[in-house]
């Protein structure tokens, strides 16, 4: 178990893909390039949602906030340090 | 929750999911499994897989204790509340959870994050000794197989009900996925797939929610075709429906005065604070952050979005009452044939309301986001219960002094044996689920002592090891035997002397609980011998020195990433919401 930690604690480096805010805005871009392409291609089903484009509007918003997350850990990149003592 | 009919192979969806949707689907499970192969590399000894390594950030464990308990009971249950008995149903979240999730983290959480216990019933053993661990830990271990298996069975369900998939199949399946990314990468995994989680349920139902306002013409339009169907059919009045309190309706209290002291002490102060202070699934999120002041704002931050979550889950459950005609007519008082058990239930609420707004596309992210947290939950209960189950069970009773990979391999044997165990509790829940329902209401009963014999014990040092097993004993029993004395809380088994039903009976039963347990502790402490005040250092407010409760880099930081700043907002916040409405 020290040695382990011992290890950790020389290698400080940035958590980089593995940085949760990159898999979720992932996540959420892939989902808002689908829902766009729906959106813009598929079938709109407006007699469903009563007129409105959701599967355009939700796309957009999604690539919006998936991109919002992958640039917040550009900016402030999270650094992978050794855990506090004990 | 709800008896399948008899299970057929390919049963008719009630949802028709496109190849888009499949695809949706399946990149989310993709991602499930990464992130258990990447948090593995991570994993090199015990504190890594069970407590993470105590290294995430507040905003990752706040969110993840909140999406911990944002599972299938939250999502069906609260939906389905909100079709029933309309408003009423946000007391759960403004008065159920926020007050005891800000107390939580001012309060108690430096107690368990500074004593360095590894879960909460360890801080149980310190404090208290053996008696009182082994009634917490055994109680707990034997809850969470139970729920998970009631997690497990409502995906395995809605996976049915949606995608024409076999129950038993469909059950395993999940068990599979679940039990995979929580076997390689332990409570990094768990709490890493519940922040995406997160995320992914609410990209699935703030749309659902929105299409729905609009349909039924705003807030404005909701209300008055709300006001226009109240009343039929022994649904709730239009005042009871569109107010949040007295909540009578809720209650089955009939006084709108005890319908309000119900509410407040029972489940505002005994049930949420013995639920949320106590429990181990979610203080286990808050004992795996970088330090005590993230340990601190993990609850507080977790309390945010968790004051918004009754917008995206009672909203659409109310929406579905008017806009869908199979809820619409079940709360007419008719039974319509349909939903994911043959008959139409409220629990079915948000499926219906999916079916009739959601476009191709955007149906792949709901049923995602469905499947998600469902899945969370089950990984939840079953992360939770290794660790007890390792440490608290294993490790302290059975087999002592090994070198740490030893537990570490039990716990991973621990999460295969808690799956296996689950898929057989999901078929009892299947096969008798009123059965489930009592015992679920009666492990609930365990929380409202627990939160009794914590905060008496954390503040009062005179407290002996034997007023904690006694107050937990006696507390439970209280609450067994109200539940016994009321009418149905119990099933077949309450015999009604008590006027009580429904919500309102859990409230008198918690209530009497945590009263016993108080009462009982105070006596059994007078007249048996305390422990040594040495022994209570970082365990009892008096004998802990105030520098240990704290974290002292805290005071140089911006007001919104201190503790008593944030959770003062919270406050305020949760205030605004339940005047508003």
């Amino acid at each position: 178990m020290t040695e382990n930690k011992a290890e950790k604690m020389t290698e400080k480096k940035t958590a980089g893909a593995f940085d949760i805010r990159n898999v979720i805005g992932a996540l959420l871009g892939i989902y808002g390039v689908i829902l766009t392409l729906m959106g813009l291609f598929g079938d709109p089903d407006t007699e469903k949602t009563g007129g409105v484009n959701a599967n355009l509007w939700a796309g957009v918003v999604l690539l919006v906030v998936g991109a919002g997350f992958i640039v917040w850990s550009r900016v402030k990149p999270t650094v992978v340090q050794s855990p506090p003592p004990g | 929750m709800t008896v399948p009919g008899v299970v057929a192979l390919a049963t008719e969806t009630l949802i028709d999911a496109s190849a888009v949707d499949y695809l949706i689907i399946g990149i989310y499970f993709a991602f499930v499994i990464g992130i258990g192969v990447m948090a593995s590399r991570q994993v090199s000894d015990s504190v890594d897989f069970f407590l993470s390594g105590r290294s995430l950030p507040a905003w990752v464990t706040g969110l993840a204790f909140v999406s911990a308990n944002l599972g299938a009971v939250e999502i069906m249950g609260m939906s389905a509340n909100g079709a029933q008995f309309g408003l009423p149903a946000v007391h759960y979240f403004w008065i159920g959870a926020i007050p005891a999730m800000l107390f939580l983290g001012v309060v108690m959480m430096p107690f368990y994050y500074g004593s360095q216990a590894r879960s909460v019933p360890e801080f149980m053993l310190r404090r208290f000794g053996t008696g009182a661990h082994l009634v917490n830990a055994i109680s707990f271990a034997v809850a969470q197989l139970l729920i998970a298996g009631i997690n497990l069975y409502l995906l395995g369900s809605i996976i049915q009900a949606l995608l024409g998939w076999n129950l038993t199949l469909a059950l395993v399946a999940a068990a599979i996925v679940v039990l995979s990314y929580i076997t390689l990468g332990g409570l990094k995994a768990a709490i890493y797939n519940e922040v995406l989680q997160f995320f992914v349920i609410v990209a699935a139902l703030l749309p659902l929610t929105l299409i729905g306002l609009d349909q039924v013409g705003g807030y404005e339009g909701l209300k008055d075709k709300i006001t226009e169907n109240a009343g039929v059919g022994g649904s709730a009045s239009a005042a009871e429906q569109l107010n949040s309190w007295p909540g009578t309706a809720l209650t089955g209290f009939s006084s709108d005065i005890l319908s309000v002291i119900g509410i407040v002490f029972g489940l505002g102060f005994v049930l949420s604070f013995g639920y949320w202070t106590t429990n181990f699934v979610e203080v286990q999120r808050a004992m795996a952050t970088d330090s005590i002041s993230s340990a601190r704002k993990t609850p507080i931050i977790g309390a945010f979005p968790k004051m918004f979550v009754p917008f995206i889950t009672i909203l659409p459950g109310m929406i579905a009452a008017v806009l869908v005609s199979e809820i619409a007519q079940t709360k007419a008082g008719e039974t319509v044939e349909g939903g994911a058990s043959g008959t139409v239930k409220y629990n079915d609420a948000l499926l219906y309301l999916m079916r009739d707004l959601l476009p191709n596309g955007l149906l792949g992210v709901a049923i995602a986001g469905l499947m998600a947290a469902f899945m969370a939950g089950m990984a939840a209960n079953v992360s939770a219960f290794n660790t007890v189950l390792s440490f608290d069970l294993w490790q302290t009773y059975v087999v002592k002094d090994r070198p740490d990979g030893y537990y570490l391999r039990v716990g991973r044997w621990a999460t295969v044996g808690a799956t296996v165990i689950a898929i057989g509790t999901a078929q009892l829940a299947a096969n008798f689920s009123n059965i489930m329902d009592y015992l679920q209401t009666l492990f609930g009963f365990f929380n409202a002592p627990l939160f009794a014999t914590f905060i008496l014990g954390m503040f009062w040092k005179r407290m002996t090891a034997t007023a904690g097993w006694v107050g937990l004993v006696s507390g439970t029993l209280a609450a067994v035997l109200v539940a016994f004395l009321s009418e149905g809380t119990l099933g077949g088994l309450s015999v009604g002397v008590l006027p009580l039903s429904g919500q309102g009976a859990s409230f008198v039963a918690a209530g009497a609980a945590f009263v016993v347990d108080i009462v009982l502790s105070i006596v059994v402490s007078l007249v048996t011998v305390p422990k040594p005040p040495a022994e209570l250092t970082g365990l009892v407010y008096s004998e802990t020195p105030k520098e240990d409760l704290v974290d002292a880099a805290e005071a140089t930081r911006p007001w919104y990433q201190r503790t008593l700043p944030l959770a003062g907002v919270a406050l305020g916040m949760v205030v605004v919401l339940n005047v508003a409405f």
